[in-house]
């Protein structure tokens, strides 16, 4: 029992020496300048949480030899796998549908949505080539910008913008990781950061092309065959409720646009399971596990990574322009380097290479801060240490196991 | 001239900041291979910690102004070096067998934590603190265009200076610094040999901290305005220093500070301001690509 009390006593010291400068006192500007105002009872507070937190924890596993392991997993988790992939896409088709769904909910999914297509994307540079992209919203924002620019210079719809947004985002992979690729992993990472930055800064000067800070507003929404989503059609043109014989609602846009980016989530998601069983798949795979390896087995390292990283930047280009149909708006704001965190915190933690994973920690990073929106000031308080917790807990990931691509015979 | 000169002091400057963040990120990628996520954050902790320890000395103590500023410095040391120790023992220390990106993804949710805590617990506005010390020199006085050097500008390149040896002379010649060069060539060896690694990634952590507790002291000072988010930009500029000068290279840390922080101030001397961290990372790449080491790095040796 001494052991237990003296080291949450010791923690408790450390988190009241830690918050004595910080949450002891608080900067209040007055009219002679900046002065300082104590509150001290709050570190006496932190001091005491830590104190329980601690015993509580050391207490806890003292008595628990371990936290309950998780269920073995079964044999055949493949499988099982598969049958729990099938059943979230159909939820994710009737979603819109089922009665507890509303416009605000249905609005949720689709952020969630472009954050698993997102990470999806990543998922190929990241979980499959191996390469550590920290600059992934860069492409983002090229897919994003093109479409807005395209759109109002020569006014194009979306579903020609939609591919010709992919086609110059990986080519601004191509571009932009031609030099980045022969360096060694953790320089890949800076210098995709700076990358992202560099793109983030351009967007925020080139104010005749970008609209600098302000951003592109009115860009044009979405159509489906034609079909517009408005209150009335434009000249020729027959709005979707007219079609259908539907009476007019905004929630139609809604759900058509959250049925958008599923397509789109779902296209990403085919595409990476189909393209690992292919030539090139296998070498992404075969390139993060051993480079040396692989090049004296005659692959071109550069070519193999900068195909990665051309698709990868590919699919964050549709998702770039879907988010700017969705929105109508955009500006630099949505692509901070905050952002490229995010999508690289959600393949980590889905466990890299997870497809099903990666949902997961979709829902948890994104869609669960969005549900306690009210509580804005420690929403990222939360989500921050929520990375910690998850990392801590599961090093590599929710669903780290991973099923090899290929077996020999009818081995497992 | 004039002004060329006036922005080398300038840059030379910003540059000792840069540098001393620099240390904290090449000590720690050259022991544990590791990108400390959050050690800008822990600048941007000390630049707050030594505000608040000098207007707790000046207002409440009624210290004179020399003493307010010693107290400042070590406080915000101490501080900021707890303030590692801690990051560290919680949220690194469990990860250090992961995989390679747990402890990246765990630093970058450190960062988002402390980001928020600070803008939660002193407000998320600007803090702006009068100058301290005032006054300086004129070195040359051109037409119509003076040089200064101002104490402050002095004391932050002298402090730079006294620091970066006392640490270099520590690696060089101590029990502690010949630990830590056996660690950075081969962790398990030294601990094979009787060295506490974890002693010795704790000490790097909070040496790494105080050093950049003291950049944040520094800029509080010399530029008088700070908030919870100048983190994260000087960090990431720190961290391409470290790179720049070759990582776990020491002189190589300064060496990339200081040409980050000229790089900064005559780019936006001579060009555009807006486009200042396009040539700092522009610069970047440059070195990457044609010498992937940095300035001072050594090749490593790619074994099988």
């Amino acid at each position: 029992m001494r052991g237990p009390v003296r080291d949450a006593a010791l923690a408790a010291f450390v988190a009241a020496a830690l918050a004595l400068p910080m949450l002891g006192f608080r900067l209040v500007d007055s009219a002679s300048g900046l002065t300082l105002a104590g509150r001290f009872d709050l570190v006496a507070w932190a001091a005491g949480l830590v104190f329980a937190g601690r015993l509580g924890l050391r207490l806890l596993g003292g008595l628990l030899p371990s936290l309950p392991a998780l269920p073995a997993p079964p044999a055949r988790l493949g499988d099982m796998r598969r049958h729990a992939g099938w059943a979230l896409t159909a939820f994710a088709l009737v979603l819109p549908f089922l009665p507890f769904a509303d416009r605000n909910l249905v609005d949720k999914a689709t952020l969630v949505l472009i954050y698993v297509m997102l990470g999806w994307g990543l998922n190929i540079v990241v979980g499959l080539a191996g390469l550590l992209d920290l600059g992934f919203v860069a492409f983002y924002a090229v897919g994003a910008y093109s479409y807005a620019l395209l759109s109002q210079t020569f006014g194009l719809s979306f579903w020609v913008c939609l591919p010709l947004a992919g086609l110059f985002a990986a080519l601004f992979g191509l571009v932009l990781g031609f030099p980045v690729l022969r360096l060694r992993g953790d320089y890949i990472a800076i210098v995709t950061m700076g990358l992202g930055e560099i793109i983030r800064v351009v967007l925020q000067n080139w104010q005749d092309v970008t609209g600098g800070p302000n951003g592109i507003t009115g860009i044009e929404r979405p159509s489906l065959f034609g079909l517009s989503f408005k209150a009335t059609a434009p000249e020729g043109q027959r709005t979707f409720a007219e079609f259908f014989g539907l009476e007019f609602s905004g929630d139609h846009r809604v759900i058509f646009l959250y049925f958008l980016i599923l397509a789109l989530a779902l296209a990403t998601n085919l595409f990476t399971l189909r393209i690992r069983r292919l030539p090139v798949g296998r070498a992404w795979e075969a390139l993060r596990e051993d480079e040396i390896a692989c090049r004296s087995l005659g692959i071109n390292p550069t070519m193999v990574k900068l195909s990665a990283f051309a698709l990868g930047a590919m699919f964050a280009g549709f998702a770039g322009s879907f988010f700017a149909t969705r929105q109508g708006f955009i500006s630099p704001e949505s692509f901070t380097f905050h952002e490229s965190a995010v999508i690289l915190a959600i393949v980590v933690l889905g466990g890299m290479g997870s497809q099903i994973g990666i949902v997961l920690a979709a829902l948890l990073l994104v869609g669960l801060p969005e549900w306690f929106r009210e509580l804005q000031q420690f929403r990222m308080l939360a989500f921050g240490g929520a990375m910690v917790l998850i990392m801590l807990w599961k090093p590599a990931g929710l669903l780290s196991r991973r099923d090899p691509t290929i077996r020999l015979g009818d081995a497992g | 001239m004039e002004y060329f000169l006036q922005q080398m002091i300038n840059g030379l400057t910003l540059g000792s900041i840069y540098g001393l963040i620099a240390i904290g990120y090449t000590m720690v990628y050259s022991i544990l291979g590791m990108i400390n996520f959050a050690h800008g954050t822990i600048y941007m902790l000390g630049a707050f910690i030594s505000l608040i320890a000098y207007l707790a000395a000046t207002t409440i103590g009624g210290a004179p102004v020399v003493v307010a500023l010693m107290v400042a410095l070590f406080a915000t040391m101490a501080f900021t070096a707890l303030w590692g120790w801690t990051m560290e023992r919680v949220a690194y220390r469990p990860l250090r067998q992961a995989p390679r990106l747990a402890p990246l993804i765990s630093a970058i949710g450190v960062s988002i934590v402390l980001q928020n805590f600070v803008a939660q617990a002193q407000g998320a506005r600007v803090k702006p603190l009068p100058p301290v010390i005032q006054g300086g020199f004129t070195l040359m006085d051109g037409d119509g265009f003076s040089v200064n050097l101002s104490w402050m500008q002095i004391i932050v390149i002298v402090m730079t200076l006294a620091l970066m040896a006392g640490f270099s002379w520590m690696i060089a010649h101590t029990r502690l610094g010949r630990a830590q060069r056996a660690c950075e060539q081969d962790m398990k060896m030294a601990s094979l040999l009787g060295i506490d690694i974890d002693r010795v990634v704790s000490t790097t952590f909070v040496i790494g901290a105080a050093l950049a507790g003291v950049a944040g002291l520094m800029v509080t000072l010399y530029y008088g305005v700070i908030d919870f988010y100048i983190g994260f930009l000087a960090g990431i500029k720190a961290f391409t220093a470290a790179v720049l000068g070759g990582i776990g290279s020491l002189p190589g840390a300064m060496l990339g500070g200081l040409l980050i922080g000229l790089i900064e101030a005559l780019w936006s001397a001579y060009f555009s301001i807006e486009y200042k961290d396009v040539a700092t990372f522009g610069i970047l790449i440059m070195v990457l690509v044609f010498r992937p080491t940095g300035l001072l790095g050594r090749p490593d040796v790619e074994k099988i």
